[in-house]
């Protein structure tokens, strides 16, 4: 099972109701309390990828699988009894574009519990203390939990919508890129709080800096136009590729 | 040395020198337009607000509704005027004088209170009905339905409804609210449409209309700008950011509580600029009133003699708009010009102290939901 958290199956993905694939046929195993870097040129797939894993591509009226699989936990996602709602309350998702709500930051990160119907007081300060202290947050915000989230830093706001996700404590939580709008200074802090939250969580991150994937992920899959060109542990990828774009693309000469 | 960067007389220049000058005399034509009426009203009207002696404002004004006016002179030559209520007394008081040329004038005395009570009552009503509708079918629009084809004709028709002239509007409520529109009635009349019973108890269901009333008043009102107030709502929800739904639904939301929570809040400044539309268009409506809500004259104010809540509904108005249009029928007359402008001066402030109010709530909201 450890081995096996999400499971992909030939996967096909479509954003016009199956006209042109975008994913084409995507076989994967990603393993729990790992972190799983997908890498690759813009337009190849990998966000449209993650976006699957919690089932976002609903919101989209023509997005669709066209075949094959998800299985997380071992269970299909597609199943007709499976509801997407609670499955995102178990796949979290962290965003390229920090965007939290224009509320308190108590209130950013209460937001998962309240609207699953938790009212008490004590177990949302629990809560949201845990969380942020979770995200490396707490000590910076501490004195000022009812003032506006807008007022943080970007690399703070990133990290508050962290918090915010962790604080509904999913198994997995997706990242997409989610240093890409950031200084370099709260990217290390981003990428330090992803190195801790391992140990509890399952990751997946996409990302567009090869430095990255190669300091914070386990395992690396390089994308190219909708198919996996190599999935392996990170160190092999970046030190001993056995396809010949694989080596292009991290080395910088593709294309 | 030759300046090479000297200005060169010719087309380009007089061209841009008269562009310039068309642009900013066409500016200040609407702005000459604007200080005109603004002033001549605002000068001839605010003088019926205050007199001259103690306490220096007119609260018969503001405190009466609109009277009979009573003009005439005696056998000296002498002018009066005065409400017909007060000259019946006059006579009695004065039986020596003689009555020349006595002119009564409808509306043209006492106060504006009957028709400011009446279009206030009127615009909150209609707006009551219209956010709720409204906020709720744009919310519909944008959020839950899709984009088809059928969709994009929905869309067409509440566009053009906009613009339907507002007598057709005036006809439709006349015959849906006033003479078609269900109550619940222990003695329904004749002409009701269709009577039925009403669940278990011995009241009867019956199609016969509210008759000229506030209620009919208001939702043929609401109706005429549901068009504007859905355009104007579902841009506001369309323009928050996709992120903060996306944000939402990641953490386990429902569509309703993302809704909810994370997407209205932060339109309602854009709904409330709706409304301000909406507000300004329909106090000043005339057409639609005429026919569903309203009357010239009433002895009552709409919180004297009323049963109930539904007695309240039901009952006609007066209200600004119609009681300008009376006034405005009579040929120009010193005796009713106070009246006249009076009533549209303080006619304007109303609308624009409503417009003014949610403009200020608007700022307040977008100052706490700035992103």
């Amino acid at each position: 099972m450890n081995s096996k958290l999400i499971q992909l199956e030939d996967l096909g993905f479509s954003y016009d109701l199956g006209k042109t694939e975008t994913i084409k046929g995507v076989t994967l195993d990603i393993p729990a309390n790992q972190v799983t870097a997908f890498i690759g040129p813009s337009g190849c797939g990998k966000s449209t990828l993650l976006r699957c894993l919690n089932r976002m591509n609903d919101l989209i009226d023509t997005a669709k699988i066209t075949r094959g699989t998800i299985k997380i936990l071992g269970q299909d996602i597609h199943a007709s009894d499976v509801d997407s709602i609670e499955l995102r309350k178990h796949v979290g998702m962290v965003f390229q574009k920090y965007n939290p709500f224009p509320k308190s930051i108590y209130d950013n990160v209460a937001y998962g519990l309240r609207i699953q119907g938790e009212k008490n007081k004590s177990t949302l300060d629990e809560a949201v203390e845990r969380s942020l202290r979770g995200s490396a947050l707490w000590d910076e915000v501490k004195d000022r939990l009812k003032t506006s989230a807008l007022g943080l830093s970007g690399g703070q706001q990133q990290r508050l919508c962290i918090a915010r996700t962790i604080a509904v404590q999913p198994k997995v939580i997706l990242m997409d890129e989610p240093c890409s709008a950031l200084d370099p200074i709260a990217t290390a802090k981003v990428e330090e709080l992803i190195t801790e939250l391992r140990k509890e969580y399952t990751i997946v991150i996409v990302t567009h800096s090869m430095q990255q994937a190669s300091r914070i992920s386990d395992r690396t899959a390089f994308f190219y136009l909708g198919e996996v060109v190599e999935y392996n542990t990170t160190e092999t990828i970046f030190q001993n590729p056995s396809q010949q774009q694989t080596e292009d693309y991290i080395s910088g000469r593709f294309g | 040395m030759s300046n090479p960067f000297q200005t060169k007389q010719g087309w380009n220049q007089r061209k841009e020198r008269l562009s310039f000058w068309s642009l900013r005399i066409c500016t200040y034509i609407i702005i000459a337009a604007a200080i005109f009426i603004f002033s001549n009203i605002f000068m001839k009207g605010v003088p019926t607000f205050f007199k001259a002696e103690a306490p220096y404002i007119n609260t018969e004004f503001f405190t009466e509704s609109p009277q009979i006016l009573s003009v005439w002179e005696d056998q000296d030559g002498q002018e009066y005027s005065m409400t017909k209520k007060n000259y019946e007394q006059w006579i009695v008081a004065h039986p020596e004088k003689e009555i020349i040329g006595l002119k009564n004038l409808t509306a043209s005395g006492g106060g504006i209170l009957g028709p400011l009570a009446g279009t206030f009552l009127l615009v909150v009503i209609c707006m009551i009905i219209a956010l709720f509708i409204g906020v709720s079918a744009s919310i519909y629009l944008s959020e839950y339905c899709g984009k088809g084809k059928i969709m994009s004709m929905i869309r067409l028709s509440i566009l053009n409804l906009a613009g339907v002239p507002s007598i057709v509007f005036a006809l439709f409520g006349l015959g849906v609210f006033c003479w078609l529109a269900p109550v619940i009635t222990d003695v329904p009349k004749d002409n009701a449409a269709f009577v039925c019973g009403w669940l278990w108890t011995d009241s009867y269901l019956s199609f016969q209309g509210w008759g000229t009333s506030l209620l009919a008043g208001s939702c043929t009102l609401a109706i005429m700008v549901l068009p504007v107030i859905i355009t104007a709502c579902e841009e506001s929800l369309r323009a928050v950011p996709k992120g903060f739904r996306e944000a939402s639904y990641a953490l386990g939301a429902t569509q309703w509580q993302t809704i909810r929570k994370s997407v209205l809040p932060f339109a309602i400044p854009g709904v409330l600029t709706a409304s301000v539309l909406g507000i300004t268009r329909v106090a000043g409506e005339t057409a639609p009133i005429m026919l569903t809500a309203t009357m010239s004259e009433k002895s009552t104010l709409p919180w004297e003699q009323v049963e109930g809540p539904w007695s309240f509904l039901t009952q006609s108005v007066q209200a600004l708009p119609f009681h300008i249009y009376t006034l405005a029928k009579f040929p120009d007359s010193e005796h009713v010009k106070p009246m006249q402008y009076g009533s549209i001066a303080a006619f304007l402030i109303l609308v624009m102290g409503f417009a003014l109010l949610s403009m200020m709530l608007r700022n307040r909201l977008r100052n706490k939901l700035k992103w």
